[in-house]
C-alpha cells in the first residue's frame, strides 16, 4: 500500500492487472448483454439481479479478506481496496438501474419508494454508507484522517446488515440467497466480534 | 396480351418447405454444432414432446382479443414463473422438460353429481377450442400478450354438474418432487402442491380459459403443460399450471401464496393499480420484450383493462380490503 503501481514490480503489476479484470469482467459481461441484446426480454430485471448480486459478492470477498490473510493467504487482502471500490461501483450500477427502469429518474416515485418500501429503504441506506468509505479510501485521505479512519471503515458492518437485510426482504418464495449471504456475511462478522473480545479480554488481564 | 409488370417465380405448395422440416433442419445444424464442442450432452428436445400445432377457432366475443402487440412467442415461452422448476425466469424453459405430461388426467371432486377423472384425450377431443389474446400481467409488474388456445372452464365444470352447495372451486398443480428440480430446494418456503382458488361465479365466467395451447400449438412445459387456467384480470399466479385436481367445495380454499403471505397476496388478487403490493407498486408494468433505454413502461388498468366485463362480479366490495 502506498506504493504507486508503476513501481511495483512487473510480477505485482501483473497481479492487480489480473484481479482488476476479474472483478471487472461481470461489468464487461453485463455491457455485452446490454449491446448484444441477449439479457432475455426484461433486460431490467436482469441487470437488477445481476449488479446487485455481484456488489454483494464483492462485500464478501472484502470481509472476507483479514480472515483468509490470517489463515495464511494473505494475497486476497493487497486487494482489499479495489474490491471494495469494486463493490461500490456495482452498487451505484444497481442504483442506477433502479433510477432508470423503475423509478423513471422521478423525484416524487424515489421518495415514495423509500417511504412505502423497507427493502428499498435499506438498500439505499446501505450504499449511502458506502459513499464515506469510498471517498475516503485513497492514502492521502487515510493518513489525513488517521485513528478515525478505521473506525469510520467500521461502517462496513453496518453495510453487510442492511445488505442481508435487503436480501432477506426481496425474497418472495425461496430464501436461499437470503440464507447464502446471511450466512457468509453473519459468520464475517461473528469473526471480528470473536476477534475484539479476545482481544479486550486478553488486554484486561 | 397484357404485359407481365413483374416477373415472380411461381412456387408451387408442395415445393415449400414444411415448418417442421425446416425447423428440424435447424435442430440439426445446431446438434452438429455443439456436437462438434461436446457430444456428451443430452438433447432436451428428446425428453420433452415437441408442441404440436392444434385446430381451433378464433373467438367472436369482444375483449377476447386484442390489437396490441403479441409478445414474441421465444420471449413467452423463456420467461416464466414456475417455481417447481426453479424461482429464476430462465428456469422453466431449462428444466420443466423433465416433466412427464402423457399420460395425464385431471380429478373432479367435491360438491360436483358427477365426479370423474378426465384424460388428456378427452379435453383435446372433447371441447371446442377457440384462440384468445389477452394481456397477461404478473404481479412482479411484468406483462405480456399472448395468444392462448383453449374452452372456458365453464363448459368443464358444467359437465361435471357442481352442486346447489358449491361455491368455489380449488385447484392443484402436480407434485412429482423427482420430475420437479425445484420442490426439491430445501430453502423454499411453498408447501407444495401449489394450490389455487376461484369463487365459482369467477370460476364460470367467460373469460376465464381453460388452456391446453399458446401460439397456434400445445402448452410447451414451461408454460404449463398439457392444461393450465388463465384468468386474464387477475395476477398471473391465479393462472394455475399443470393442472391435476379440481375440486369444488363450500368454503374458500386456501392457496399456496396466501399461505405465504397474506398480506401480500389476497384470495382474489385481482388486477388493481390502486392497491399496491406491500414491497413494490403496482401502478405501471413493463410489457415485455422491454429494454433497458424504452423500459416500455405502461399503466396498469383495473382488472387488467377487462373491467367492463368482469367489475360486476365484485359489485359493493371494498377492492383494497378484498386484494
Amino acid at each position: 500500500m502506498g506504493v504507486p503501481l508503476y513501481r511495483l514490480p512487473w510480477s505485482d503489476r501483473l497481479w492487480w492487472a489480473l484481479v482488476f479484470a476479474l472483478a471487472l469482467s461481470p461489468f464487461l459481461l453485463i455491457v455485452y448483454g446490454v449491446l448484444g441484446n441477449t439479457l432475455g426480454p426484461d433486460p431490467a430485471e436482469a441487470l437488477m439481479h445481476q449488479t446487485g448480486e455481484w456488489a454483494i459478492r464483492l462485500l464478501v470477498l472484502v470481509l472476507a479478506a483479514r480472515p483468509v490473510a490470517q489463515w495464511g493467504w494473505p494475497a486476497l487482502f493487497r486487494y482489499r481496496r479495489m474490491l471494495g471500490l469494486f463493490m461500490f461501483f456495482y452498487a451505484t450500477l444497481h442504483l442506477v438501474v433502479f433510477a432508470q427502469v423503475y423509478v423513471g429518474w422521478s423525484l416524487a416515485i424515489l421518495l415514495e419508494e423509500l417511504i412505502e418500501r423497507p427493502y428499498v429503504l435499506v438498500g439505499f441506506a446501505g450504499w449511502a454508507l458506502l459513499i464515506p468509505l469510498a471517498v475516503t479510501s485513497t492514502d492521502r485521505m487515510r493518513r489525513r484522517l488517521r485513528q478515525h479512519w478505521r473506525q469510520l471503515h467500521q461502517l462496513v458492518y453496518g453495510v453487510a446488515v442492511l445488505g442481508v437485510l435487503h436480501v432477506l426482504w426481496l425474497s418472495r418464495s425461496d430464501i436461499g440467497d437470503a440464507v447464502l449471504y446471511g450466512v457468509l456475511l453473519g459468520g464475517l462478522l461473528c469473526w471480528r466480534a470473536a476477534l475484539v473480545l479476545r482481544r479486550r479480554f486478553t488486554a484486561r488481564r | 396480351m397484357p404485359r407481365k409488370i413483374l416477373n415472380v417465380p411461381q412456387i408451387a405448395s408442395s415445393e415449400i418447405t414444411p415448418e417442421s422440416v425446416w425447423l428440424d433442419r435447424r435442430n440439426l445444424m445446431k446438434a452438429a454444432a455443439a456436437g462438434a464442442l461436446v457430444n456428451t450432452l443430452p438433447t432436451q428436445a428428446a425428453a420433452a414432446p415437441a408442441a404440436k400445432p392444434l385446430s381451433y377457432s378464433q373467438a367472436k366475443c369482444d375483449a377476447c382479443s386484442t390489437e396490441e402487440t403479441l409478445t414474441p412467442v421465444e420471449d413467452a415461452t423463456s420467461y416464466n414463473n414456475f417455481y417447481e422448476f426453479g424461482t429464476d425466469k430462465s428456469d422453466p424453459a431449462e428444466h420443466a422438460h423433465t416433466m412427464t405430461t402423457d399420460p395425464w388426467s385431471v380429478e373432479v371432486s367435491g360438491l360436483v353429481n358427477k365426479p370423474g377423472k378426465l384424460n388428456l384425450e378427452d379435453v383435446l377431443g372433447g371441447f371446442d377450442l377457440e384462440e384468445r389474446i389477452y394481456r397477461f400481467r404478473c404481479v412482479e409488474a411484468w406483462s405480456m400478450v399472448v395468444p392462448w388456445i383453449g374452452f372456458p372452464l365453464a363448459d368443464l365444470l358444467r359437465r361435471f354438474e357442481p352442486t346447489a352447495d358449491a361455491r368455489y372451486v380449488a385447484f392443484k398443480t402436480l407434485y412429482r418432487p423427482e420430475e420437479m428440480r425445484g420442490t426439491r430446494s430445501f430453502t423454499s418456503v411453498i408447501d407444495w402442491p401449489y394450490k389455487e382458488g376461484l369463487r365459482l361465479d369467477e370460476a364460470m365466467h367467460p373469460l376465464t380459459l381453460m388452456t391446453v395451447g399458446l401460439y397456434g400449438k400445445t402448452l410447451p412445459n414451461q408454460s404449463g403443460a398439457p392444461l393450465r387456467l388463465i384468468v386474464p384480470w387477475k395476477y398471473g399466479f391465479k393462472s394455475i399450471k399443470s393442472i391435476v385436481s379440481i375440486e369444488l367445495t363450500d368454503r374458500q380454499p386456501q392457496t399456496s401464496w396466501q399461505e405465504l403471505a397474506a398480506h401480500e397476496y389476497g384470495f382474489f388478487s385481482n388486477v388493481n393499480p390502486e392497491v399496491d403490493h406491500p414491497r413494490w407498486s403496482q401502478r405501471y408494468e413493463r410489457r415485455l420484450p422491454s429494454s433497458l433505454f424504452k423500459p416500455n413502461r405502461v399503466p396498469t388498468q383495473l382488472f387488467n383493462g377487462y373491467a367492463e366485463q368482469v367489475a360486476g362480479l365484485y359489485a359493493g366490495m371494498d377492492l383494497s380490503k378484498y386484494y
